[in-house]
């Protein structure tokens, strides 16, 4: 693999899609000086910059009494999706606008991991919260991220945490805490989730507000046994015994090699670092990190804020009317940001890969070269007829296109907006 | 409250893996469903599955409503016995299972109780792997109607599911079924069908996902062209599949209900397809909070959809030949929560109707005092009931597809 190579692969997956100019800079630095520059850029980010966080209304229901009529509650209801949809498209904007990929990449990653539905949570404010929680602690090690997550307001709405009290405890987000978000299966056992719903007990949130507080009369202060271990946990002394968990390391640098590197190659040993930013840099390295070129389905987010990127496509910029059209074609591939199918996350490899995918992504990618700026699509017709497929590569950041592509290509190199069109949908482009 | 829909699983499931991957994931490269009219024996059986995703709790849909541990347990959750559709003194149906009742008393409708495996495993994802793997020690990944097509020659046709992903239950070892999505079909504009056709060829030394992109051109070629065929044959006065289908939403709800699904399985029953083995589901039994209406919500979906398709299959010959099992990953905590729900839970019960099922109970019902750690303790081995389907209805020695599993259900057919 030529350097060239090593940087682009690196950044396709390190970030949401780079353009040329931004493999070109990292070809010029060297692929030691990429990896260190991605995971500390050092700089402030124009970019995110230039896109802030929105600053969001009182949530609608907060005005909601018990008096409301039928209308008012309607009418908050309304009010809560579009700030929903808000924050979304914000997301989206600032997934393309961002210069720090990884940083917004792996906030993605972590999303994913702790998925958590808009859908049931329904307030945009909370599930904003969780977003700067995830960023806050995403970088860093396991126990903070965790002790703070246990507490996340959407976290234990979308897991009945509010219900789980010493009563009745509920099981659902003790369970899925070590299943899902910290050990994997086999390591734990249904003593030790019933443990663990009675430590978590007392955590309740206020839905007007949005602000997780602790119940002393609901939580089960008695003696549980989990993983072994005696003592009267809580929520925090649970998460921290989940965190220090070897096997926590272990599963959730798998979960990043699998979403970074794939299934096609086996992870490495010893993945896990000290913390997510020490993990990412064993995983970047790794020979079999290299291996795994052109053998990892983008998810439809990856898709499409790359394509976005390269064909330099601000969804901000474009008439409302696209933008919505942007979020159908995200919601037709089956990936809405804020939005995952269940709390296992969103799917993977070949799941991506099916026939009603295939009709979804052919209509958005002709979406998309309808609304390339015309300073990229110049770049394209700058070359003559016969290279452009080459210079559609290059705009993509495809290392190269297979001979069945080439003849799929070719026919369409006098149609520029169509030859974009059809490098979106080629198997090179989809699976990098 | 949904936390998990039935796409959504069959998404995130673990099990379609290599196999159907090294298989070129034969799932969507059905070819002309229709061709294969006439090419079955008439005598043929087919046999229809309904998955229920999300854990289906079993003791609010089949009732133990003689007995007074039932109240006990949940106050809130149990049903009066006024409301109950009764079976017998002890058992009644779920008050929004009616058009089900009706067949109970034509005795039409076979009730398999305490169905579930050893070592019960509370997770959805895992839980759902064994019932669809058949494998309850450590869950592989193939199905177990994936082997079963894997012994029966491998063509994709055998074994369909009208679902936008391939259901893991359909994924062997060699072969894979067909998952033909029911909606999002409009064709697509802006490339011609020369550049797709252009990619629809493999690439020596591509990488197995790179291959599979490549596939699904040629995949979405067939699919487009069955799913005319099947519709343009069929019966004019038979509503349009589209026109019962929910919208598509941001919600993340099903895009293909079930009575969608079905019509499309009895159009192609009707038509006399090669299918043996069809597969479909409804989601949303995830009930941990609120559960008693949007149960049954949902359970009124099932029957209405299940005797819907139950009625128009037997008005034709075919149609006489097709059984329905219906069955979820797991049931549910005896005990209520305080949410007015229930939490993940063991053994449930199995519900099948069609060609020559004796109707009745078949299994025995758990206790409700004698439990395993909170939940039931299964009296009938899900595999059991696989066996005897394999055998009765696919005419299959179910010994290769389940591990030389021995048990059957003597008296269901």
């Amino acid at each position: 693999m030529s350097d060239r190579e090593a940087v682009a692969h690196l950044l396709r997956r390190a970030t949401f899609g780079p353009t040329a100019d931004e493999v070109d800079a990292a070809e010029r630095a060297g692929p030691a000086a990429t990896v260190d520059r991605l995971l500390a850029p050092g700089r402030a980010d124009r970019g995110a910059a230039a896109t802030p966080v929105p600053a969001l209304a009182a949530d609608p229901y907060a005005r909601l009494t018990g008096e409301s009529t039928r209308e008012q509650r309607q009418q908050a209801n309304a009010e809560r999706r579009e700030q929903l949809q808000q924050v979304t498209g914000w997301w989206l904007d600032r997934m393309v606008a961002a210069e720090d990929g990884l940083t917004e990449k792996l906030l993605f990653f972590w999303h994913g991991h702790w998925a958590t539905s808009a859908q049931k949570v329904k307030s945009a404010r909370t599930m904003l919260a969780q977003l700067e929680t995830l960023r806050r602690h995403g970088r860093g090690p396991l126990g903070p991220l965790v002790a703070a997550m246990v507490r996340d307001p959407a976290l234990i709405v979308w897991l009945d945490g509010q219900k789980n009290t010493r009563k009745a405890p509920n099981e659902n987000l003790a369970r899925e805490l070590m299943e899902l978000f910290t050990l994997g299966i086999g390591n734990y056992t249904e003593a030790d989730v019933k443990a663990g719903a009675r430590a978590l007990t007392g955590w309740v949130v206020d839905r007007r507000t949005g602000v997780a507080r602790f119940e002393a009369k609901r939580h089960d202060p008695g003696e549980k046994t989990i993983l072994g271990q005696s003592g009267r946990f809580d929520a925090e002394a649970y998460a921290a015994l989940l965190a220090a968990q070897p096997a926590a390391a272990t599963f959730v640098a798998g979960r990043l090699w699998f979403r970074y590197a794939g299934t096609e190659v086996p992870a490495p040993d010893g993945l896990a670092g000290a913390d997510t930013v020490a993990t990412l840099r064993t995983l970047f390295s790794s020979p079999a990190f290299a291996q795994s070129r052109g053998t990892l389905v983008k998810q439809p987010v990856e898709w499409l804020v790359g394509a976005l990127r390269q064909l330099g496509v601000r969804p901000s910029a474009l008439p409302e009317q696209q933008r919505k059209q942007l979020l159908a074609g995200l919601n037709a591939l089956d990936q809405v940001p804020l939005r995952p199918p269940s709390v296992g996350g969103w799917p993977a490899g070949a799941a991506w890969l099916t026939t009603s995918s295939l009709q979804a992504r052919l209509r958005t990618a002709g979406m998309l070269a309808a609304a390339t700026a015309p300073a990229v699509l110049a770049r394209l017709t700058a070359a003559p007829t016969a290279g452009r497929p080459d210079a559609l590569a290059r705009l993509l950041v495809v290392d190269g296109w297979s001979a069945r592509t080439r003849a799929a290509l070719t026919p369409l190199a006098g149609e520029p907006r169509k030859l974009l069109a059809a490098g979106l949908v080629s198997p090179e482009y989809t699976v990098s | 409250m949904d936390t998990l829909t039935r796409r959504r699983f069959l998404l995130t499931s673990g099990v379609v893996g290599a196999g159907a991957l090294a298989a070129g994931a034969g799932a969507y490269s059905l070819r002309d469903l229709l061709d294969t009219s006439g090419d079955r024996d008439p005598q043929a059986r087919t046999l229809v599955l309904v998955t229920l995703y999300g854990g289906n709790d079993g003791l609010n849909t089949v009732i133990p409503y003689g007995d007074p541990a039932y109240r006990a347990a949940r106050p809130e959750l149990a049903y009066p016995d006024g409301e109950v559709l009764r079976l017998d003194d002890d058992f009644g149906l779920n008050p929004a299972l009616a058009g089900l009742h009706q067949r109970w008393s034509g005795g039409g409708l076979a009730i398999v109780r305490g169905v579930g495996y050893p070592k019960p495993d509370r997770s959805h994802f895992r839980s759902m792997d064994i019932w669809h793997t058949a494998q309850p020690d450590r869950p592989g990944n193939t199905g177990w109607l994936g082997r079963w097509l894997d012994s029966a020659g491998g063509d994709p046709r055998l074994a369909v599911s009208f679902e936008p992903a391939l259901p893991p239950l359909l994924a062997g070892a060699t072969s894979a079924g067909a998952a033909v999505p029911v909606s999002d079909r409009k064709a697509a504009k802006g490339l011609s069908a020369e550049t797709l056709k252009a990619f629809e060829a493999a690439e020596p030394g591509e990488s197995a996902s790179r291959a599979r992109a490549a596939a699904c051109f040629a995949d979405l070629r067939s699919v487009d062209e069955m799913i005319r065929q099947v519709r343009d044959a069929a019966d004019p006065d038979t509503p349009d599949p589209d026109g019962e289908q929910a919208p598509a939403t941001a919600t993340g709800g099903a895009r293909t209900p079930l009575d969608a699904q079905l019509d499309l399985v009895a159009q192609c029953v009707e038509a006399g397809v090669s299918t043996r083995a069809f597969s479909v589901s409804l989601g949303g039994f995830d009930t941990h909070a609120d559960e008693k209406q949007l149960q049954a919500v949902l359970l009124g979906q099932v029957d209405r959809a299940l005797t819907g398709f139950a009625d128009r299959m037997s008005r034709t010959e075919a149609g006489r030949k097709v059984v329905v099992a219906v069955y979820s990953e797991f049931g549910r905590r005896v005990r209520a929560n305080a949410s007015d729900g229930t939490d993940h839970g063991t053994a449930s019960d199995v519900l099948l109707l069609g060609a020559g099922v004796r109707g009745g109970w078949h299994g025995a019902a758990p206790s409700l005092t004698d439990l395993d750690d909170g939940d039931l303790k299964f009296t009938t081995d899900f595999r059991d009931v696989y066996a005897t389907l394999l055998e009765r209805v696919l005419d299959t020695d179910p010994g290769p597809v389940l591990a030389d599993w021995r048990g059957r259900l003597d008296k269901l057919f």
